[in-house]
């Protein structure tokens, strides 16, 4: 096979999966009778064309970066972890147990201790796959849907019997204190200047671009992130390289269940002010195809996620000013996922035609 | 009829290219039919190449295959299997949990329901048995078999299919001397029955022993064809290096000191194996200690217990101390399968320079990258690696390249013990030599090292004392002064000395 | 609990345990040929949809069977072609296939009827009708084992007995057959197949498909037969719940359609709480009877309940080396 440039694998690549999952999704669209190009025009007037779109667009793309790097980190140990779902979950009964039950003073502090909470819990949930997969040789990627569905349930259980406040119909918990919400961008000075209107997005962003950062460092400039990337590549030389195998599984499938975990104080401290039923909406699949597009790269998963962001708003905007469902996200979301982490091959294969031909 | 005078195969102008690399160059044999005829080269001469050509894995570029004087194309291997190839491959193609049986018919199966032909292979099988000596109990499980007995399974799948061609890849690389001598019995059967052999290997023992006709490649060129009878190993060694071989290395008298290693007991499970059957060692400073021994008895286990990888039972001290991380003992260790555990083949190789140091690297949370990637050039220069450019991919060195970057990163933490496995695998010549020395100027230094090699010869000529290695225990040590090559390999095949 | 309800238990874990078995069945002849199928689920849903809308459309259940088959084939295709083609990566073409399938069912069904993602409610010959097996009348009388043949046994829709009836067929296909022969071994060390001349592409091409029409109908019995009609994420898991009974099962297809009939069981429990607080006079939370295959699967992949070892080559697309 005909080898590509360095920057081609890099730039191209995920730039044509995305040509090829929008002309797919065009085609769908045209499939069920709707314009295609109106729904481009749609998107992009109500996601990217106003501050207030903006707004929503970066609240979905906080919780994609840390969906996304949690699938980036356990990616680079060769470990697909698909249980970013209920690890968000279980992250945000972390935030919900840590804002109801201890009286905070100011947001800030619970900011932080909700974020441990959130990491904590998220960290456990996607640990004990971890140590499956270690210790007992269970598949991580079978053993992570599992714990989707087990944590979905438990989280209904709880809503429903254990934090339910008595009187309340709706299988959710109390709402959190009200000086506990999160500044949105709207009230942050400097900001609020251009985001007139209350939007989502709110300080937790800046918590995920911190993240990512922390990420990179980790993997590219620590020994455990040396560590981690090395037995990704190959578990027999790790192993000759004194590389605790168990070690580095459980950690990082720790860090990973963190990363996704922490995703709720985006959307339970941040947007709900208390903890609901499926609140993460999907967001841990989603980082599946955030890691894939962004090249497993922390800084191209924000890249990665912003699209996304702009996605899911965009989406949003289709379902309610179209006759297109807004499921359409979701199909979107299977085509990059499909043609970044799957037809990966065939695409290099097109660009490796084209380059030899330019060679010739 | 035309086809029993014509030769069994004849290749005629066959080349091959992956890229820009030559791997076969106007290849042309003919072998005649009832004879076995040996292709010996180095690895990477371009044999495997050559091989997969004729079972249809690749096509030539060019050049034609006559099979029994006809033009044959060959665009897979069900063409191959019809044209009366056979091969039987160095790592063999069975399907673990199945039966010999099934083995044997998978593939050749009559009709779409197994039962017919499962009785009609028994029948078959049977009398194949009977008329070569391949004696295999059909219904046994193949991975309950020995590697012996998995290879007649090889060899009966071919003989099923009527195949009257058989190509063996390096056969013996995995067989006792017993076995081998086995191995070779069966082939002369073959060859009475008026089959034809093709032997490729890079032993030159072999060749002698059982070939009528050898052909030596080079480079991916066929660089003579001999009849064995006229030739001899001195002779075909020139032809496959091009060159007079010295593979005796110049060296000073060791002068021992005291005791470095000292490893007592230690004894080896795996999946309900014991492949270490209580090894006891000891390695003195300023000497070269040689294991030798039939691929498959130990050593590798024996490496990779010392060098920590695996844990067994028994005690290990250095320097009169037990420990923990054998590296911070002063233990390195130059594995065995240097592109499966010794590099990561993705990373560059400044990162691969400190591959199992990584953590002498931190300078606080971080790792120093610059000083790791300053090291890594001046030592890339010092050791001769080409090209000069620590931030490539290790995969895009040559193998002697890769292998200078791993003794270069072992020797660079001056240890008192040297484990170094199969150090000129897939090594060109030059580099070869180079590491020779190296080895030999560790050992000057007053270092210890522990030297494993299937290569009796690297064995031969390196150590200054050569302990043997059979079922998962040393059976014998002799000095290399005074030993020689069939002693070693009675020892090899465990016969022991009193009892010989 | 009475009798009565015990068989009304047990008749609804054979409703739900068809699906279930089906695609327990498709994910066995897939991985049992070395290819990973996360995409049961994707599978099932995008032919309950078809079959849902197309039977509604013409009326005839029977159209509407091949026309989700022919739904859920083109998704095997299209991960046979990332899979074994490109060889890509075979738990995420699953992933993306199945998002896919979540997605494109809602959106044709709205285009479609405009029901909110679901299609219109089936009824006559537009849906499979329950078949009274010969004697189940007569002999309802007799004690114990009348009631049982009567209520669990006859009166399900006929691919409830053609699940079945796939369970020694697939036995036989794979062990009595040539090509369950060959689809085994590729399945555990595809070189063995290449090198005997046989095409490594071909035989998990035809697993996948098989794959494929099993999960096709599966679909079709969920939308035409246990229900009356698709509705959005019908499926709900059943994908994965199949892919843990296999798991349990060991790839075996006996075990299949034991590990489906106990998760089918399961799901059959947890619709009726009140029996399960009167049997066990425990207040037991819906929602763990509803986790209970999930955490059972967890417990056999820890090796807890008997080890499971996958088919060797599983996952791994083959390269031919040199």
């Amino acid at each position: 096979m005909q080898r590509i440039p360095r920057w081609a694998d890099v730039v191209l690549v995920p730039i044509i999966s995305l040509a090829l999952a929008a002309i797919c999704a065009a085609g769908v669209i045209l499939a069920i009778g709707q314009d295609p190009m109106e729904a481009l025009n749609t998107m992009v007037v109500g996601a990217l064309g106003s501050a207030y779109g903006w707004g929503y667009t970066l609240y979905y793309a906080t919780s994609f970066i840390f969906t996304g790097l949690a699938v980036t980190v356990a990616y680079h140990a060769g470990l697909f972890n698909i249980g970013g779902e209920g690890q968000a979950q279980i992250g945000g009964l972390g935030v919900a147990l840590v804002l109801l039950f201890i009286p905070w003073p100011h947001w800030s502090v619970a900011l932080l201790a909700a974020t441990l909470g959130a990491a904590a819990f998220g960290a456990l949930w996607a640990a004990i796959p971890g140590y499956l997969q270690a210790k007992r040789g269970s598949h991580i990627v079978i053993t992570t849907i599992m714990f989707n569905y087990i944590a979905y349930s438990l989280i209904v259980w709880v809503l429903v019997d254990v934090l339910r406040p008595a009187g309340q119909a709706e299988p959710a918990t109390a709402r959190f204190p009200a000086h506990l919400g999160l500044p949105t961008l709207t009230e942050i000075p400097g900001l609020s200047a251009i985001f007139t209107d209350q939007v989502p997005a709110n300080v937790s962003l800046f918590v995920a671009l911190a993240a990512c950062f922390a990420v990179w460092l980790l993997l590219f400039r620590t020994p455990l992130g040396y560590e981690i990337r090395a037995f990704g590549k190959s578990e027999s030389a790790a192993r000759y390289a004194g590389i605790n195998p168990t070690k580095i599984i459980i950690v990082t499938m720790m860090i990973s269940g963190a990363l996704a975990g922490m995703m709720s104080i985006n959307n339970v401290m941040g947007e709900s002010g208390r903890l609901l039923q499926n609140a993460s909406e999907g967001a841990g699949f989603i980082g599946i195809a955030v890691a894939l597009m962004g090249r497993n790269h922390p800084f191209g998963v924000v890249l990665a996620a912003l699209l996304f962001g702009f996605l899911y708003q965009g989406g949003a905007e289709i379902g309610l000013w179209t006759q297109i469902p807004i499921d359409l996200r979701v199909v979107v979301q299977g085509l990059v996922i499909l043609f970044t982490g799957a037809l990966d091959h065939m695409v290099r294969m097109l660009l490796g035609l084209f380059f030899r031909r330019r060679a010739a | 009829m035309t086809q029993t005078a014509s030769p069994a195969i004849e290749l005629r102008g066959i080349s091959k290219a992956f890229g820009t690399v030559q791997a076969n160059k106007d290849i042309t044999i003919t072998v005649p039919r009832g004879t076995i005829h040996g292709i010996i080269g180095e690895n990477g001469a371009g044999k495997s190449t050559l091989m997969s050509i004729l079972y249809g894995f690749y096509r030539a570029d060019s050049g034609q295959i006559l099979i029994g004087g006809r033009e044959t194309a060959i665009p897979d291997s069900q063409s191959a299997i019809r044209a009366g190839i056979g091969m039987v491959f160095q790592h063999f193609k069975l399907v673990p949990n199945f039966t010999v049986l099934e083995n044997v018919i998978l593939g050749a199966e009559d009709g779409a329901l197994l039962r017919p032909s499962l009785s009609k292979a028994r029948k078959e099988l049977a009398r194949l048995s009977k008329e070569y000596g391949l004696d295999v109990n059909p219904d046994a499980v193949v991975e309950d078999l020995s590697v012996g007995h998995q290879q007649r399974v090889e060899i009966l799948k071919a003989l099923y299919r009527q195949a009257e061609i058989l190509i063996l890849d390096e056969p013996t690389g995995v067989l006792t001397p017993a076995e081998a001598d086995h191995l070779f019995r069966i082939l002369s059967g073959l060859r009475e029955q008026g089959k034809t052999v093709i032997l490729i290997t890079h032993k030159l023992r072999e060749i002698m022993a059982i070939t009528d006709n050898v052909s030596v490649m080079r480079r991916g060129e066929i660089v003579g064809t001999v009849k064995t009878a006229e030739t001899s190993p001195p002779a075909l060694a020139e032809l496959m290096v091009g060159r007079k071989v010295l593979l005796r290395v110049e060296k000073t008298p060791a002068k021992p000191g005291k005791t470095v290693l000292e490893a007592k007991g230690l004894r080896l499970m795996r999946g309900g194996v014991e492949l270490l059957k209580g090894v006891d060692l000891t390695i003195r400073r300023g000497e070269i200690l040689g294991l030798a021994g039939v691929a498959g008895n130990g050593q590798s286990e024996l490496l990779e217990v010392l060098g920590g990888i695996a844990r067994a039972e028994g005690t290990i001290t250095m320097n009169g101390h037990s420990f923990t991380d054998p590296r911070e003992a002063g233990i390195a260790h130059v594995p065995e399968d240097r592109q499966h555990l010794g590099v990561i083949m993705d990373f560059s190789a400044w990162e691969n320079m400190a591959f199992g140091y990584h953590r002498h690297f931190a300078k606080g949370a971080l790792m120093d990258n610059r000083t790791l990637r300053d090291e890594t050039a001046e030592a890339m220069k010092r050791f001769d690696v080409r090209p000069l450019l620590p931030d490539l991919a290790i995969k895009n060195f040559s193998g002697g390249n890769q292998q200078k970057i791993v003794v270069a990163r072992e020797i660079e933490r001056n240890p008192d013990l040297l484990l170094i496995g199969q150090p000129t695998r897939g090594v060109d010549i030059g580099a070869i030599e180079f590491i020779h020395k190296q080895i030999v100027a560790l050992r000057d230094q007053g270092k210890a090292i522990l030297l494993v090699s299937v290569e009796l010869d690297e064995i031969m000529s390196l150590s200054d004392r050569i302990a043997v290695m059979c079922g998962g225990r040393i059976v014998g040590e002799r000095d290399p002064a005074t030993t020689n090559e069939k002693e070693l390999g009675l020892l090899m095949a465990g016969v022991n000395d009193e009892a010989a | 609990m009475d009798y009565a309800t015990l068989l009304q238990l047990l008749d609804s874990t054979v409703r739900l345990a068809t699906p279930l078995l089906l695609a327990c069945l498709a994910g066995l002849f897939s991985e049992r040929a070395g290819v990973f199928d996360i995409g049961l689920e994707g599978k099932m849903l995008i032919a309950a949809m078809t079959s849902g809308a197309v039977a509604a459309i013409s009326g005839s259940v029977w159209i509407g069977l091949a026309a989700g088959i022919g739904a859920s084939l083109v998704w095997a295709l299209m991960h046979g072609i990332a899979s074994i083609t490109f060889r890509g990566n075979q738990l995420i073409s699953g992933v993306a296939l199945n998002f896919l399938a979540s997605g494109i069912t809602v959106l044709v069904a709205q285009a479609a009827f405009g029901q909110g993602g679901r299609t219109p409610p089936l009824s006559g010959n537009a849906r499979f009708g329950a078949i009274t097996l010969p004697f189940a009348e007569a002999l309802r009388d007799v004690p114990i084992l009348g009631p049982l043949y009567f209520e669990v046994i006859s009166g399900h829709p006929l691919l409830v007995y053609v699940a079945a009836l796939c369970v020694p067929l697939t036995w036989w296909v794979l062990f009595r057959t040539r090509f369950g022969l060959r689809l085994r071994a590729v399945g555990e060390n595809p070189a063995a197949v290449d090198t005997a001349g046989v095409s490594v592409t071909r035989l998990r091409f035809a697993a996948v498909l098989i794959a494929g029409v099993l999960c096709g109908i599966a679909g079709a019995y969920m939308a035409t037969a246990l229900q009356a009609g698709f509705g959005r994420e019908m499926t709900a898991g059943r994908g994965y719940i199949a892919l843990a009974a296999l798991i349990f099962a060991k790839w075996k297809p006996w075990a299949a359609l034991y590990a489906t009939l106990l998760f089918g069981f399961f799901q059959a429990l947890a619709l009726r709480p009140d029996v399960v607080t009167r049997v066990t006079t425990l207040d037991i939370p819906v929602p763990a009877l509803e986790a209970l295959p999930y955490v059972l699967t967890v417990l056999v992949l820890a090796g807890f309940v008997g080890k499971a070892i996958p088919p060797r080559a599983g996952g791994e697309p083959y390269v031919k080396e040199r």
